[in-house]
């Protein structure tokens, strides 16, 4: 059964990327526990827009936890404290009456703020690009059943597929390592056969692509892990590991 | 038959039309594609294979997206599947029988031809995505899986677990990325499409505003692909992303491109039911869910009882009863005001009444708890978050909701538009679902326009063409820049008294309660006098704050709900104009006596494509019939 509680909450306001940023603190009175977050944020843009002040500004879309629009850091945790699980799809019933709630963006040197909560997060598109495909053209491809993919690997190809590149991984980690990201892709080709063909290139260039954006090492702290919607596991950054190893001794 | 409404349909027998069209189409050298520009609008499933597969062919694309990234694009949500004809199972499926399905399943308002084409390259498709390395579901030999949707008595759909949309769009964006890599697609995030620039009666580009700074850019190009989805959102709540609008198109349509069949709208039987005023959206839990769940309602009406308390022999699952045949995978049209009839007779269930059960309990006694975890577990999941239910102990409860939308601009075989140079793909355009999409060929349509249509369709018009294309100092370009603009600043200076979304939701409901899911005449008439009466006090008291030079998500959700306000006449208009229920338009004065649609094909079987005249004034109607060589025109029967 829904109630209503109340908050406080210490939003980042920033401008643009050029100004500087701080915390502003807003008081969201009355909000039924049935609402997501993001509908709590609507609910207070109204109120600021009623009152001639500047709405908070965050990125979101789907509102069903699949497009990877959303996030933010809410008292320390990206996406909040529901394990697996965007922001989108967290629910007011989660927090207690009277919390203060502190709400940032994703902070890394490779994501730079755009807005209040939003960030650019166009290197990790650059990452794609780098190696995050097969080079299958529109036409090429031979009848699907060819060749059957066993389902365990198919399974867990899915498993890493899931990714919806949200980016939590990356501020969730101290280093704001890209470690997660990367290596779902890299694990989704290296598990199926039609990824082998270009296994060393991808590895290869898609680390080397993570390294010039600026995002850091992973130094085992699995923190990505926790924050990750997905709940995409750890143990992929360690094929992505053998997979680079195998590549610098073949390549 | 009207002029401008030539629909480009080859001659000869229905299976041959397609193979023999592509034989007469024009081709363009590998040497001058690189000289034609492409500009493509939207990146979800149809935008992003349409971009990805041209720039293969060596044509110079640069794409837009509104989002951040393409992946975002709307696709990524749909979550049940993609149709094939692959007959994997040897159930006695074939090119033919999906044409007949999908035909069938939009009541005979869908061209023969299109129909045809798209059940034809679906095989295509799959053998397309499994080697981009899209994880389809596989069976223990290794072999590709498949499932039951609406419409259909066999199992022809492919699939990756709930998130179908989301792997096929991650194959196509990967085939887009790969481009970008090599230089042979610009990419454009965060930038609106906010006018179509039409240079001697032909669409020569697009001016966008840079959501980011606010920058109003011209790009000029060859020919221009909107690939920018459907207008659900008109609705206020529906199941589309928050960001989905329809300026894009209604612009396009403003600048002359005609609107097909608008009043051809989806409602999803199986939904979230609404819960609060403050609600942003709705979310939808997939039809794949129908293969293994019953629905029902307690027989007696405002029953309170919990659904464990309601005995077998008290429940009612009406759409076993209503449809033995099919049962409940009967198409999303019927299933959904079947499920309307039984809350509007006080049989729903929920807070509101406005619900009816989604029981799953029997199929995991039947196949077991981790076989339902493997097809429907992050179904369940995102069940419980949002309603903080636990569906695998009390059965879920479902409502209709707003979408998808089958209507769009129109377009010919081609899939060009009646604007020389204007390509529309996926729910863009009118195109193939005719007044009722089946469940799973969304999907289908979208990669099947990108990866397999426009390839072969475009260089026909590239090829007649002369010139490359002009640049942006075209004096139509700086009009379009200033009218945007004015625009803009119309909207940030009326500094009224009410939000935009509160604007929104008042049309949306309006919508919902009178062109949703039946509609009459009098509702009608009624709301085409209420939507300028809205957009009127829209201009004088909305607020819109900050200024347009900057990141400002309220001037962007201004202009799309400015534009749902004009659109939203001609949606209604059309509704009116169609006197005959078909699909997913229901008139309540046009129906069987046992309830069923009762269509007009001696006076309704074409397409409605209507032109804008000007603000002020009723825009033109335009028919194109629809003429069926191959099918006999019957009663839709699911029972």
């Amino acid at each position: 059964m829904s109630s209503k509680i109340n908050l406080t909450l210490k939003i980042w306001r920033q401008k643009n990327h050029a100004s500087p940023g701080r915390f502003e603190t807003y008081r969201a009175e009355a909000m039924d526990t049935d609402m997501s977050f993001l509908e709590m944020l609507d609910v207070v843009n109204e109120r600021l827009n009623q009152e001639g002040k500047d709405p908070i500004a965050f990125d979101h879309d789907c509102r069903e936890g699949i497009c990877g629009t959303c996030g933010a850091v809410i008292n320390g945790q990206p996406h909040g404290p529901l394990k697996g699980t965007t922001l989108c799809q967290l629910h007011m019933r989660h927090f207690k009456d009277g919390q203060t709630l502190v709400v940032e963006p994703w902070r890394a040197r490779a994501f730079p703020v755009i807005k209040d909560l939003v960030v650019d997060r166009s290197s990790f598109d650059r990452v794609m690009a780098a190696g995050g495909f097969i080079s299958v053209r529109t036409g090429q491809a031979p009848e699907a059943s060819a060749i059957p993919v066993a389902k365990p690997h198919a399974e867990s190809a899915m498993d890493v597929a899931s990714c919806i590149g949200c980016g939590a991984c990356v501020a969730a980690c101290p280093n704001a390592s890209a470690m997660l990201f990367v290596a779902s892709k890299v694990s989704h080709f290296s598990l199926i056969p039609q990824g082998q063909i270009e296994k060393t290139t991808r590895v290869l260039n898609m680390v080397e692509q993570m390294d010039k954006e600026g995002f850091g090492n992973c130094s085992n702290e699995y923190l990505c892990e926790a924050a990750c919607p997905k709940e995409i596991s750890v143990a992929h950054i360690a094929r992505m590991n053998r997979e680079y190893f195998h590549a610098v001794k073949s390549g | 038959m009207d002029q401008q409404l030539d629909a480009k349909i080859p001659a000869g027998p229905l299976k041959d039309k397609w193979t023999k069209h592509k034989l007469h189409l024009k081709l363009v050298s590998p040497a001058n594609k690189r000289k034609y520009t492409i500009l493509v609008v939207g990146t979800g499933l149809a935008g992003s294979s349409a971009s990805a597969s041209l720039a293969e062919l060596g044509y110079r694309v640069k794409v837009f997206c509104l989002q951040d990234s393409p992946r975002r694009a709307h696709s990524i949500a749909a979550q049940g599947g993609i149709n094939a004809a692959k007959n994997y199972r040897n159930d006695g499926d074939s090119i033919e029988r999906l044409f007949y399905d999908t035909i069938k399943g939009g009541d005979f308002r869908s061209r023969e031809a299109n129909v045809y084409r798209l059940a034809e390259v679906s095989n295509a498709i799959i053998d397309q995505c499994v080697a981009q390395g899209v994880p389809f579901a596989r069976e223990y030999s290794g072999y590709l899986d498949n499932r039951s949707f609406g419409g259909a008595q066999v199992s022809r759909t492919f699939y990756c677990r709930g998130q179908t949309g989301q792997q096929l769009l991650l194959g196509a964006y990967s085939a887009l990325m790969k481009e970008v890599a090599k230089k042979t697609v610009e990419l454009y995030p965060r930038r609106e499409m906010l006018d179509l620039v039409v240079i001697n009666g032909r669409a020569s580009g697009i001016v966008c505003r840079n959501l980011v700074d606010g920058a109003i850019e011209s790009y000029s190009g060859d020919a221009v692909i909107l690939a920018t989805g459907g207008y659900g959102n008109a609705f206020y709540l529906s199941t589309n992303a928050k960001a989905s609008n329809a300026t894009a198109i209604w612009r396009a349509h403003k600048k002359g491109a005609f609107f097909a069949n608008p009043c051809f709208t989806q409602i999803h039987p199986t939904c979230i039911p609404l819960h609060g005023e403050y609600q942003s959206k709705l979310t939808l839990m997939s039809e794949s869910l129908r293969n293994d769940a019953r629905v029902w309602v307690p027989q007696k009406s405002r029953d309170q009882r919990l659904p464990s308390e309601i005995p077998g022999a008290e429940r009612d699952y009406f759409l076993e009863r209503k449809y033995p045949t099919f049962g409940n995978l009967v198409p999303r049209d019927l299933a959904s005001r079947a499920l309307k009839e039984e809350c509007d007779a006080g049989r729903g269930v929920g807070a509101t009444g406005l619900a009816v059960y989604l029981d799953l309990s029997e199929a995991i006694e039947r196949l077991g708890l981790d076989l339902i975890k493997e097809r429907y577990g992050n179904l369940f999941d995102m069940y419980e978050k949002i309603t903080g239910v636990n569906p695998y102990q009390e059965p879920m409860m479902i409502y209709p909701a707003i979408h998808y939308t089958m209507g769009g601009l129109w377009v010919d075989y081609n899939l060009m538009s009646n604007l020389p140079g204007l390509f529309v793909l996926g729910e863009a355009n009118f195109s193939d679902h005719g007044a009722n999409r089946l469940g799973a060929s969304a999907l289908m349509q979208g990669l099947a326009d990108g990866y397999f249509i426009i390839p072969y369709t475009i260089g026909d018009y590239l090829a007649g063409t002369t010139s490359f294309s002009t640049n942006t100092d075209h004096p139509e370009f700086q009009k379009s820049e200033e009218d945007i603009s004015q625009h803009t600043q119309r909207l940030l200076a009326v500094r009224g008294k009410r939000t935009v979304d509160d604007f929104h939701r008042q049309l949306g409901r309006l919508l919902w309660d009178k062109c949703g899911m039946t509609r009459n005449e009098e509702g009608l008439k009624e709301t085409l006098r209420a939507i300028p009466q809205i957009r009127e006090e829209f201009w004088k008291n909305v607020r819109v704050l900050g200024s347009h030079e900057e990141f400002n998500q309220s001037l962007e959700k201004a202009g799309r709900v400015a534009d749902y306000l004009e659109f939203a006449e001609l949606l209604v208009a059309d509704a009116l104009d169609r006197r005959e229920s078909c699909g997913g338009h229901f008139r309540e004065e046009f129906q069987t006596s046992e309830g069923e649609p009762l269509r007009n094909d001696q006076e309704f079987a074409y397409v409605a494509a209507w032109e804008f005249k000007g603000m002020a004034k009723s825009p033109a109607l335009h028919k194109e019939p629809l003429v069926f060589e191959e099918v006999q025109l019957t009663q839709r029967s699911y029972k």
